[in-house]
């Protein structure tokens, strides 16, 4: 789950982690007084869940409250397209007006799991401010990675090294300790699956500063902090994906026409690639999860038909354990409540199979049925033709 | 022979009398497997369908030299029933559970590594030996008795691929679900190596996915040490990037996990790569010389 740069940056204050001082607006009149609440000279940021801002036009100084409101005027309610968001874009509704500081130095700050070791890792970059991940490809000697031991924590004298290998030293080295061994507390006791500070900035003045800041908390722990579904910002999120969510259903939209309904992550991505190869092109990604049911099958067929790109539909459930005639009684019901006289081509596995091909056929809806993932995929493009 | 689990298999159900628990013990009783225990916390005392349910792994270990457990205990308390059956000195625990965070199963992996007990998933199909023990939630109608390993990062495709597998006329020794999640038990690499060193293993193959580095790794450990061959399907390569397809594990980041750059580096290293999803039974015949 994505927040905010502004809540992630109220989260990193809350544990003393010092960030610049800031206001968030939702108008352009909020962002005028803001702005001469930091005395005229501000940063103007928006706020989307996505990153590659700055070269979107996303981020800009201004020198006066005038400059500022008119800044704000151009960007609420504009899509902004960066290389994260997709061609579509994301639209601004919040913007975060900040104090303007002068910079010393960049440094690149985040904590994240490491898969291959399955621990939590630092990684840390005097080259901050920029993309990365080219610095990783292109100089990754520039690069510090420290494996954090789940048992020990991370450790003072680990922090220092890492402090020291970035340049700084003195008191700014231990003040660079301390906001390292917090940080991995805010991953911890936030339970997130990446906090980064990019930049982690001295300012001119000689004070450690986290000048940006991305927060991403793990999905799966949601339910151990209620608050955190009030924090998500739905307005950056496709109106179909949050009501899939609502279900437990994993819907991502793609570019295509053909609408699929499919059980199990990796089975869901194989359909995709059969329909291409096939010279088909998918609508979306619709994971119903492995052990499909008849509520979430019907709840899936509706999403999907919301959908005004979908041309035609595509069920391919290998139940396995889950009855098929069952599966077929949510395709059929759901399908006759809204009247849908699109193209189907359902491919079912499991138990009950002819039962449920029977059900679908006799249904009176404009449905085929098959016997294997090709055969379905390839009567699916053609029915579309 | 097989891996991991057979008709000796004396398995403990954790989390059995939840409603799913209770379904899959039935499912999987009835294929065969030996239920021996259950156990639910404040539960114990009572029999389910006939099996003795105890408060903890522990006692079900003593009373009914359980060697096995197969875990469906709800997230929240999933990586505290993992460590129990490590601790109770289990030789295998197979984890069904969907959804358990990270922060609790780094350290649960931590305790792993030091253990003698291996961990299949968690977020996984789980592992059955065809006509003789299944411990997980997978169709058992679809597998065969025979000589093909399977092991799988996905959950449906694996049941799509042992389909393809058992129609081309070939049957599996042992099929490992091993998880799509960002932290699971044993990798591809634990899994191959005891497929090379089953007897009534033949051949191997290898479901994986976009997304993260395991398929190379694997990849560069078969050119080195496998000695049967191998045959391998990775689903995505159509998935559009930054795009997060349902596992945590699905999802290509910065250039990295590519099914494309997976793809080459397994044919590199001498596998058979299906190149398309209605082609996995093919391959495998293929890398057998069958076709």
């Amino acid at each position: 789950m994505n927040i905010h740069e502004y809540q992630a940056k109220e989260i990193l204050s809350s544990y003393g982690i010092p960030v610049p001082r800031g206001r968030v607006a939702l108008t352009s009149d909020q962002v005028e007084r803001a702005a001469k609440e930091m005395g005229g000279r501000c940063v103007i940021k928006a706020q989307i869940y996505a990153g590659g801002r700055g070269k979107a036009g996303g981020v800009r100084l201004v020198h006066h409250p005038e400059q500022a409101q008119d800044y704000g005027k151009e960007l609420f309610g504009k899509r902004l397209v960066t290389p994260q968001t997709g061609p579509e874009g994301l639209k601004v509704r919040r913007i975060l007006v900040e104090e303007a500081v002068e910079i010393a130095r960049e440094f690149y700050l985040s904590i994240t799991l490491d898969r291959s070791t399955s621990r939590y890792c630092l990684i840390a970059s005097a080259e901050g401010g920029v993309d990365i991940e080219e610095v990783a490809q292109k100089s990754p000697e520039k690069i510090h990675v420290l494996t954090i031991d789940p048992f020990t924590g991370l450790r003072p004298y680990q922090a220092r090294k890492i402090a020291l290998a970035l340049g700084l030293s003195g008191t700014l080295c231990e003040d660079c300790v301390e906001l390292m061994l917090n940080l991995y507390r805010v991953l911890l006791e936030k339970d997130c699956s990446l906090v980064e500070i990019n930049p982690l900035v001295v300012t001119r003045a000689g004070w450690l500063m986290a000048m940006d800041a991305k927060i991403n908390f793990d999905d799966n722990a949601i339910f151990r902090h209620r608050e955190y579904p009030d924090m998500m910002d739905y307005s950056q999120l496709d109106t179909l994906e949050i009501n899939a969510g609502k279900y437990d259903l994993s819907y991502i939209k793609l570019s295509g026409n053909i609408g699929c309904m499919v059980n199990g992550a990796g089975l869901a991505m194989a359909t995709l690639d059969v329909l291409k190869e096939c010279g088909g092109e998918p609508a979306n990604f619709l994971d119903v999860g492995g052990g499909a049911t008849r509520e979430k099958v019907a709840e899936a067929f509706k999403i999907i038909l919301e959908d005004s790109d979908v041309k035609g539909v595509f069920v391919n459930i290998f139940g396995g354990i889950m009855r098929c005639d069952v599966i077929a009684q949510g395709i059929i019901e759901a399908a006759s409540e809204v009247h849908c006289t699109l193209p189907i081509v359902v491919r079912m596995d499991g138990s009950k199979v002819e039962e449920g091909k029977h059900l679908l056929l006799e249904s009176g809806l404009n449905v085929q049925t098959a016997d294997s993932l090709g055969e379905g995929a390839e009567r699916i493009v053609k029915m579309l033709g | 022979m097989s891996i991991l689990i057979n008709k000796n298999s004396k398995i403990v159900v954790q989390g059995i009398t939840g409603r799913s628990g209770l379904f899959h013990t039935q499912q999987c009783r009835d294929y065969g497997s030996k239920i021996v225990a259950g156990v639910t916390p404040g539960k114990g005392g009572i029999h389910i369908e006939g099996i003795p349910v105890f408060n903890t792994v522990d006692e079900a270990v003593r009373y009914t030299g359980a060697n096995v457990s197969m875990i469906f205990v709800p997230p929240p308390a999933a990586a505290d029933a993992i460590l129990e059956a490590v601790d109770a000195g289990l030789e295998l625990a197979v984890c069904i559970t969907e959804g358990i965070p990270v922060r609790d199963m780094v350290p649960v992996k931590r305790v792993i590594q030091g253990s003698k007990t291996r961990l299949v998933g968690p977020n996984c199909p789980g592992v059955i030996t065809p006509g003789e023990c299944k411990v997980g939630i997978m169709p058992g109608y679809i597998h065969k008795q025979g000589k093909i390993g399977v092991v799988s990062r996905s959950g449906t495709l694996t049941y799509e691929a042992v389909k393809q597998i058992t129609e081309a006329g070939l049957g599996q020794s042992t099929c490992v679900g091993i998880g799509g999640d960002p932290i699971i038990g044993m990798q591809f690499i634990d899994v191959l190596k005891l497929f090379n060193d089953d007897k009534d293993t033949e051949a191997v193959f290898m479901i994986g996915e976009i997304g993260g580095g395991a398929e190379e790794e694997a990849a560069y450990w078969i050119k080195e040490n496998m000695k049967k061959p191998v045959a391998s399907f990775i689903a995505g390569v159509t998935a559009p990037p930054g795009k997060r397809m349902g596992h945590a594990g699905a999802i290509i980041t910065g250039g990295k996990g590519k099914a494309e750059d997976k793809i080459r580096t397994l044919s590199e290293c001498g596998v058979v790569v299906s190149t398309s999803p209605t082609k996995m039974g093919a391959a495998m015949l293929e890398a057998l010389g069958k076709k």
